[in-house]
């Protein structure tokens, strides 16, 4: 099902997602360049779409989850992931790129990675190794004879399920958003061109499936870039607070 | 009639039922706690979203378990 790659140097292949990633951050760059050329007081209508997505990744994403005093250094990642994906993913309804980067696997892990490392860090860095496991893996206030359960499974689950739930998540619903199209579709061109008669009825019927799959595919793009971010800042503001 | 197709795909799909119940008890308890008292929601916020992170863990597992399988 996939294109296959464009050209290949050794191992490395170029393929369409390649092309599409980097399609995406020449749109970013390109986007918030011109947004912020020049920085008038009164803002001109790209300097205030521009302002109001770097104010929404600010404050709904930065400034709530992580809080007022720790939030600042978080904004350019937090900025970055968020329109990072959201561009990729919004590739998957353009007509002619009509395919969401993260319905690759390879590249959502590449991203949950670097946020499982900073956020990693961030905590190895502000309480030291040791404090950092225990905060992560013992819960406070329970009896001691549950840790002899607790420590694996709190293990088990922040440190290894997190990161990789993190990046399918992301690639779940791309992957599955793309194939619900596809069905959609498979679904038209099957009653229509080989049941035909009552078969054209039910066509329209799945015309309408797929406009509507469509439409809700992309609420789920915005919503998952949005999730993704999310997620992040909350990883982060729980690595950096004292306590549990 | 002939069906084809691999039975890890209705394991899928029994398995989204829990994750499927699971998050809509959270985002209830959620709205619930909210409106009841709506300055709490900077607190449990990120609460939240760890909680639903948790439970669709769960889903997901189940996702790439059908893909594998």
């Amino acid at each position: 099902m996939h294109l296959p790659p464009f050209f290949e140097i050794g191992s490395f292949e170029f393929g369409k997602h390649t092309v599409l990633i980097l399609l995406s951050v020449a749109l970013i760059a390109g986007f918030f360049l011109w947004a912020i050329r020049k920085q008038a007081l009164v803002p001109s209508k790209g300097q205030y779409l521009g302002e109001i997505g770097y104010g929404f990744v600010r404050n709904s994403l930065g400034r709530d989850i992580i809080g007022e005093k720790e939030f600042r250094p978080w904004i350019p990642l937090l900025f970055t992931f968020f329109f990072f994906i959201l561009v990729n993913n919004l590739f998957g309804s353009i007509p002619v790129l009509q395919l969401p980067t993260f319905s690759h696997p390879g590249s959502a892990y590449v991203l949950a990675g670097v946020a499982y490392v900073a956020w990693v860090f961030i905590g190895i860095k502000r309480h030291g190794f040791a404090h950092f496991m225990g905060k992560m893996t013992m819960p406070p206030d329970v009896p001691k004879v549950l840790y002899v359960f607790l420590i694996p499974i709190e293990f088990i689950s922040n440190l290894i399920i997190r990161p990789v739930t993190h990046a399918l998540r992301v690639f779940a619903t791309m992957f599955a958003g793309h194939m619900a199209i596809m069905v959609a579709a498979g679904l038209l061109g099957y009653l229509v061109s080989e049941v035909g008669g009552l078969g054209i009825l039910g066509g329209a019927g799945a015309l309408f499936l797929g406009i509507f799959i469509f439409f809700l595919e992309i609420l789920i793009q915005v919503l998952q870039a949005y999730i993704f971010t999310l997620l992040f800042a909350v990883y982060v503001d729980g690595a950096l607070q004292e306590g549990h | 009639m002939d069906i084809t197709g691999s039975l890890s795909v209705i394991g899928f799909g029994l398995a989204a039922i829990g994750g499927g119940i699971g998050v809509g008890l959270i985002f209830a308890a959620y709205m619930q706690a909210v409106s009841r008292q709506p300055e709490t929601q900077r607190i449990i916020q990120p609460m939240l979203f760890m909680g639903f992170a948790v439970v669709e863990a769960l889903a997901i597992l189940g996702f790439v378990l059908a893909l594998i399988f």
